[in-house]
């Protein structure tokens, strides 16, 4: 069940609208290199800069990673697409159209789950490939903020980037929700590289349409279009926002307005931004300088034989394998660490002991660290014959976190070389044990003589001076028995 | 003087001239050049000439060694990019505006060794039927200054039939060359959509415009067609000829099955164009075609269709002239302002009317009863045709219901303007190609006979017109330069 | 030629103008105003045409699109990108406020 937000009567209704920059080599209609951070104006050309007699020419590239973005999202995909004209004014726009689709999307309607203990399903409307607007530097202007700036000064090495916009119907009830969503449609992009997603560099962009309706309610109420949220943690807390906002209004017998919004995270606050175009008529029609976009049926078969294990099958996997629904969440949408995971497991071949090592002990190396898991030197290998000591009874939890401690520092090192050298493996011979057992014994009459009393806790104390004696290394188990056997002679 | 006689050379001429070193590439640019200095005033085709430039590229065609069509002059509609030199589109917003890329059909003269005497002279961003619509002056008819060459090719035509070009390109959106080629008792072809790049072309309405040779006959029609035609990477619609471009030669017509849209000729011929057509039907029978009647029933709703087409994809194309990255700026304190002014001032009366028209039958409310219709009425006439070719090789039409008009007859009257293209705009909804050809003289002016082929089709018409022009023996010099020659 | 009597209000015109951003005088708007209602009310003719159920022709060839590979190429100095600017700052093209 989805984690639904619902106040005084009223639930909420929100949909999702994404944009994702995919990372082609060139961009969607020219050959200009798609790339971030360069100077500006230039990555451009005249098509960039749609001078007259500029052509569009589709990136072939951009279409089949539009294709399997589609696919894995449990979209259809039609036999043909087509692209059509947006028309706006605004300077970030060079033809003051956008070249995008309007009826006939490269993906059609698809249904995407968030899996989970309290998972949830949402039906994605389309998926449509279109091209990114230039940059604007707000001369005296803030963050993208418009109003009240001198002047602007464009930018037009993004314009171009190829775009996939992804839009899900109003299925979402929680901005927790959409903020999961967002999070598990963002790890199925990486994983099939279409993306890096890095909403800092804004190659994902997530806008949220927002209502709210009395609970029960069939119809939807007036929806207002939240923008700029930049991070998944301002994603729910602009969508929060909004909704006591709405319910604000409703409380105070007052009725929604339809518009656009920007949150800033700063204030948390909302504003109402002016709209592109005020009459919002963007008159579409199909782009005459492209033609259809024909899909063949044996390449989308192809394509879909060959994506990677999404994080929803990986989930599956996971959790049949036994692991607990957070853990096999977590390694679902991080798939640098399930690959760690994999390879841990290929080593010990046992799934669950490699996942309690891997989100344990080495995910604490990692977050202290700030390395990711491939960057770490505890490879999987190396942990692997760590693991593997503790799994044999070589040495036990203490000697385990100083030898992996060990591994972090020398890259060099082994975990047997290191247990070697420090003397780790637990003392679990039934002589050396007696010996300091019968030491042990000797030194504490009193003790002896209050357990055979019938104080059975005095057991404990015992243990533990013969743990000291074996200076921690002792095997716990062997010893318990071994002295539980001496004390009954 | 070079005291080279250029008048009605024909580039096919001019070739053989410069093979037979008769004359070089700088002798014949500078024949074309002082022409231009001494007639251009009365006929103003060109926009720009570069006359110190164009004998440079000559000389270079000289120095590498004429082979081919090397070291031709050639005229360029002021709508292809040309890089470097000034590319208006005969408007005032793209004053002084520099191409950064040659388009893809003038890149293709080049390669070919094609010196470019100048810009050509049209109706503002190609929208116009006279060349009155030019921000810099209208074109006068060599055949009559009194009167319009047509357009929106005006000034392409012009200069070809006054002998201040052996030939040059136009664009033919909606008849932009088969019209004024008409008018100036030239050949011009509309070549099957697809199969020339439209790349560098300024675009007014891209689902419908080609770029096409201009010339004095036929067989130098299919010599630049054999230039500019073929696929191109910068162009997406454009996968280019199915079969190489033939040079024709005159034969027979036997064989031949012409269809004639008697429905459609009813109104709005003018007698004498009626006359002159009926004539060219005798010539085919004596040529041994037959002649039979075809039905195209939607093709009167051609003008209609288009002036709803066009117009919507032109207000989109227009956009990006918005005084940010290039072109005519009128500043303004806000972005808005600044556009409004900017387009205004820019923009003359007709681009601003389709402009007006193109944006209203896109707008919310209006799309459906409007663009929609128009597309399905699109659908029908290519249906029409399809129809048509297969019980015919070949449709007649005259290429335009009237001769040449006087200025201002129609400027003050756009539907009556609109109606001038008739015969052509359905041509081009359906994207096959047409071959506009002189048809003999109405009372000292150019008639014109439009054969209308099926897609890919361009060597039948070649052949068709060359068998046509040879009957005619129609002499494209008009009777005001061989006075004002030599 | 026939023709639909076609009527357009002086709001409608400024309407259409506005999403095209041309800024007319209240002499242009009328004129307009008044030629748009004779060529709208000719192109009219079709709407009426019975032809619902008649596919539209949006693309003047039916085959599919010619596609670019994915191979990146250096485009335009900065300098060729400025040269016809119309208000060029050292590394951009300057515009106006947006303003409200
Ligand atoms: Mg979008
Ligand atoms: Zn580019």
């Amino acid at each position: 069940m989805s984690v639904a937000w619902q106040k005084d009567g009223y639930e909420a209704v929100i949909g999702l609208e994404i944009h994702v920059q995919l990372n082609t080599h060139s961009k969607m209609f020219c050959s200009c290199p798609n790339r971030f951070g360069d100077d500006p104006n230039t990555n451009v050309c005249m098509v960039c800069l749609a001078h007259p007699g500029a052509m569009p020419v589709a990136n072939a590239e951009a279409v089949r990673q539009s294709a399997r973005v589609g696919l894995a999202l449990g979209c259809r995909i039609p036999p043909h697409s087509e692209f059509s004209r947006k028309q706006y004014f605004y300077p970030d726009s060079p033809k003051a159209y956008q070249i995008s689709q309007y009826d006939q999307p490269l993906c059609a309607e698809g249904l995407f789950r968030v899996p989970g203990n309290d998972g949830f399903e949402v039906r994605l409307t389309r998926a449509h490939l279109e091209e990114d607007a230039a940059k604007m530097i707000h001369a005296g202007g803030e963050g993208g903020r418009i109003s009240g700036s001198a002047g602007s000064i464009v930018d037009f090495n993004r314009v171009g980037t190829p775009l996939l916009e992804i839009v899900t119907e109003p299925d979402i009830r929680s901005p927790e929700d959409a903020r999961r969503l967002l999070t598990l449609l963002r790890a199925t992009v990486v994983a099939i590289g279409a993306s890096d997603c890095d909403m800092e560099k804004g190659s994902l962009r997530a806008d949220a349409n927002v209502s709210i309706r009395p609970i029960g309610a069939t119809e939807y109420g007036t929806k207002t279009e939240l923008k700029n949220m930049n991070s998944f943690r301002f994603l729910e807390r602009g969508i929060e926002a909004e909704l006591e906002r709405q319910l604000e209004i409703v409380r105070g017998g007052g009725m929604v307005e339809q518009e656009t919004l920007h949150f800033d995270p700063a204030s948390g606050s909302l504003a109402s931004l002016r709209s592109k175009e005020q009459a919002h008529d963007y008159r579409y029609f199909p782009e005459p300088d492209l033609l259809l976009v024909h899909q063949d049926e044996v390449v989308l078969a192809e394509l879909r034989a060959t994506l990677p294990e999404l994080p929803v099958a990986r989930y599956e996997r996971l959790v049949a394998a036994g692991l607990p629904d957070a853990t096999a969440l977590a390694l679902a949408i991080d798939s640098e660490l399930a690959a760690y995971l994999d390879a841990l497991a290929t080593h010990l071949n046992d799934l669950k002991i490699a996942a309690n090592w891997t989100m344990g002990e080495f995910s604490a190396h990692l977050n202290s660290s700030g390395l990711s898991a491939a960057a770490s030197p505890v490879t999987p290998a190396r942990l692997g014959a760590l693991v593997a000591l503790v799994m044999a009874g070589t040495i036990n939890q203490t000697a385990a976190k100083e030898v992996f401690a060990a591994l972090v520092d020398d890259p060099a090192a082994t975990a047997d070389g290191i247990v070697g050298e420090r003397n780790l493996a637990t003392v679990g011979g039934d002589d050396e044990l007696g010996a300091i057992i019968d030491a042990v014994l000797a030194a504490h009459p009193d003790e002896v003589e209050a357990f055979r009393g019938g104080r059975e806790q005095v057991i404990g104390f015992l243990v533990g001076q013969c743990m000291k004696q074996s200076g921690g290394r002792a095997d716990a188990k062997a010893l318990q028995s071994l002295l539980r056997a001496r004390l009954a002679s | 003087m070079t005291g080279l006689d250029v008048i009605g050379l024909t580039a096919e001429r001019a070739s053989s001239m410069l093979q037979a070193r008769d004359c070089t590439a700088v002798e014949l640019a500078s024949a074309y050049l002082e022409r231009i200095e001494l007639y251009d005033g009365d006929v103003h085709g060109y926009l720009h000439v570069d006359a110190e430039r164009t004998l440079v590229d000559a000389a270079a065609q000289d120095a590498a060694g004429t082979t081919g069509l090397a070291g031709v002059p050639i005229a360029y509609k002021d709508l292809l990019s040309t890089k470097g030199v000034p590319t208006t589109a005969g408007s005032k917003i793209l004053e002084g505006f520099m191409p950064l890329e040659d388009a893809d059909v003038v890149a293709r003269g080049k390669a070919a060794g094609l010196v470019s005497l100048g810009k050509t002279n049209l109706d503002e961003f190609a929208m116009g039927s006279s060349t009155e619509h030019s921000a810099y002056g209208p074109t006068r008819n060599p055949w009559d200054l009194t009167r319009v060459p047509g357009g929106s090719s005006g000034g392409s035509a012009a200069v070809v039939a006054a002998g201040l070009a052996p030939w040059s390109l136009g664009t033919d959106t909606g008849g932009s060359i088969r019209q004024p080629a008409a008018f100036c008792g030239l050949v011009g072809l509309m070549p099957t959509y697809g199969t020339v790049p439209r790349f560098g072309v300024v675009a007014f309405a891209c689902s419908l415009e080609q770029v096409g040779p201009i010339t004095l006959t036929v067989r130098d029609a299919a010599l630049l067609q054999q230039i500019i035609a073929g696929a191109s990477e910068r162009d997406a619609t454009c996968t280019g000829p199915r079969e190489p471009i033939v040079v024709p030669t005159a034969g027979r017509l036997d064989g031949i099955t012409f269809g004639v849209p008697w429905a459609e000729l009813e109104e709005g011929v003018e007698p004498g164009i009626r006359a002159r057509f009926d004539r060219s039907l005798q010539i085919a029978r004596d040529l041994g075609a037959e002649i039979v009647d075809v039905e195209l029933p939607y093709a009167r709703h051609g003008l209609a269709a288009y002036y709803v087409i066009a117009p919507a994809e032109a207000s989109a194309n227009l956009s990006r002239f918005d005084g940010v990255r290039y072109g005519l700026r009128v500043d303004a304190p806000d972005v808005r302002s600044m556009y409004e002014a900017t387009r205004d001032a820019g923009f003359g009366p007709e681009v601003k009317r389709r402009i007006m028209i193109g944006t209203y039958v896109l707008s919310a409310g209006y799309h459906d009863a409007y663009y929609l219709q128009a597309q399905r009425v699109r659908t029908l006439i290519r249906r029409d045709f399809d129809a048509a070719f297969a019980s015919v090789d070949a449709i007649l039409s005259p290429t335009a219901p009237t001769t040449a008009f006087e200025f201002g007859a129609r400027l003050d009257d756009p539907l009556a303007m609109y109606a001038n293209d008739i015969f052509t705009l359905p041509v081009n909804l359906a994207g096959v190609p047409a071959l506009s050809l002189p048809n003999g003289l109405v009372e000292g002016l150019p008639s014109s006979l439009q054969i209308i082929g099926p897609s890919h089709s361009e060597n039948l018409l070649f052949r068709l017109g060359a068998a046509f022009e040879e009957a005619h023996g129609f002499d494209p010099v008009p009777p005001l330069l061989r006075g004002g020659s030599s | 030629m026939s023709v639909r009597r076609i009527e357009l209000t002086t709001d409608e015109v400024r309407h259409v103008a506005a999403l095209a951003r041309l800024g007319l005088d209240d002499a242009e708007i009328e004129r307009l105003g008044f030629e748009l209602q004779s060529i709208l009310g000719h192109v009219a003719t079709i709407s009426a045409l019975p032809i619902a159920d008649v596919p539209p022709t949006a693309h003047a060839l039916d085959v599919s699109v010619e596609l670019r590979p994915d191979v990146a190429r250096a485009g335009l100095t900065r300098e060729q990108a400025l040269a016809n600017a119309p208000d060029p700052t050292p590394d951009g093209f300057r515009v106006p406020p947006i303003g409200s």
